[in-house]
């Protein structure tokens, strides 16, 4: 499993503004001042955030723009999304199966036949 | 040999919870309509373990060894439908049945991760507790913000961004 690049993006994510930001850059390109203004933040904040969001691959600056504008690259976080659904679905599958194994077992027993 | 497809589904199954207590924990809590001695043995026999704790369709459990003693290793072989093969492994500190297992293992990271499940029976319906303690809180948060995908707004924004990209 490629957990060190995964790591790299849980690391970025785990800050509540760097979420807040990528959501925000969910509904299309800022500039730094854009993304400031609602997180009553600097525009060096702001950079500093970015600059953790760049190095994960989880945003791109524009480079022609003369304001460079920011914008998400939604792959690292897929496949965050991927792995972490496959997580939870690993439990939530396998508890619905063992309802219906236990149910099993249970009727077994019920006509004597268990081990 | 898993039942799945002939039995009724449930109307409503219990719900499975995911917590965290404190900072370095993770906790998954499910209760199952059955007595606590066959839930037991559903969780520590390698005799059952491989019909249920197999994930979404279409994985299997090739390998499940279970040692049920202080000291003794546990090894499960996971196989996707591609395939592909991953596993765990880990040794049991305590073994104290029906009612309690701790074992310990390695985190994705290679950090130790210790997992204490505990089995407790009301009216006929027991109720596990799998609590895994991670070393670290920055090594649990890493392997369980999925916890949190449902509720965090800026999660559930970016699932949607998601999948209108997808």
């Amino acid at each position: 499993m490629p957990t060190d690049s995964l790591s790299r993006t849980f690391a970025a994510l785990a800050d509540p503004t760097r979420r807040a930001i990528l959501a925000k850059l969910a509904s299309g390109e800022c500039t730094v001042g854009e993304l400031a203004r609602p997180f009553a933040m600097s525009g060096p904040a702001v950079s500093k955030h970015l600059k953790v969001l760049e190095r994960a691959g989880l945003v791109a600056r524009g480079r022609d723009a003369q304001w460079r504008p920011v914008r998400l690259r939604a792959a690292p976080i897929k496949k965050v999304a991927e792995w972490a659904l496959d997580y939870r679905q690993f439990w939530d599958a396998s508890y619905a199966r063992l309802d219906d194994y236990l149910t099993q077992l249970m009727s077994e027993e019920h006509h004597g036949n268990a081990k | 040999m898993a039942t799945r497809s002939d039995a009724p589904a449930p109307a409503t199954r219990n719900q499975t919870t995911y917590e965290t207590p404190n900072d370095r924990e993770l906790v998954i809590t499910r209760t199952f309509d059955a007595p606590r001695s066959l839930v037991w043995a559903a969780f520590t026999d390698p005799k059952h373990v491989p019909n249920w704790h197999t994930g979404p369709d279409g994985f299997t459990m090739p390998v499940c060894e279970i040692d049920l003693r202080p000291g003794g290793k546990w090894r499960y072989v996971w196989r996707n439908p591609q395939g592909q093969e991953f596993g765990a492994s880990g040794t049991y500190k305590e073994v104290d049945p029906p009612k309690r297992t701790v074992n310990v293992t390695t985190s994705q990271g290679g950090d130790e991760l210790t997992i204490t499940t505990t089995f407790s029976e009301e009216e006929g319906r027991t109720t596990v507790k799998v609590s895994q303690r991670f070393a670290t809180q920055a090594i649990r948060d890493q392997g369980m913000k999925f916890a949190r995908m449902g509720t965090d707004s800026s999660y559930v924004k970016l699932d949607a961004y998601l999948v209108s990209r997808s």
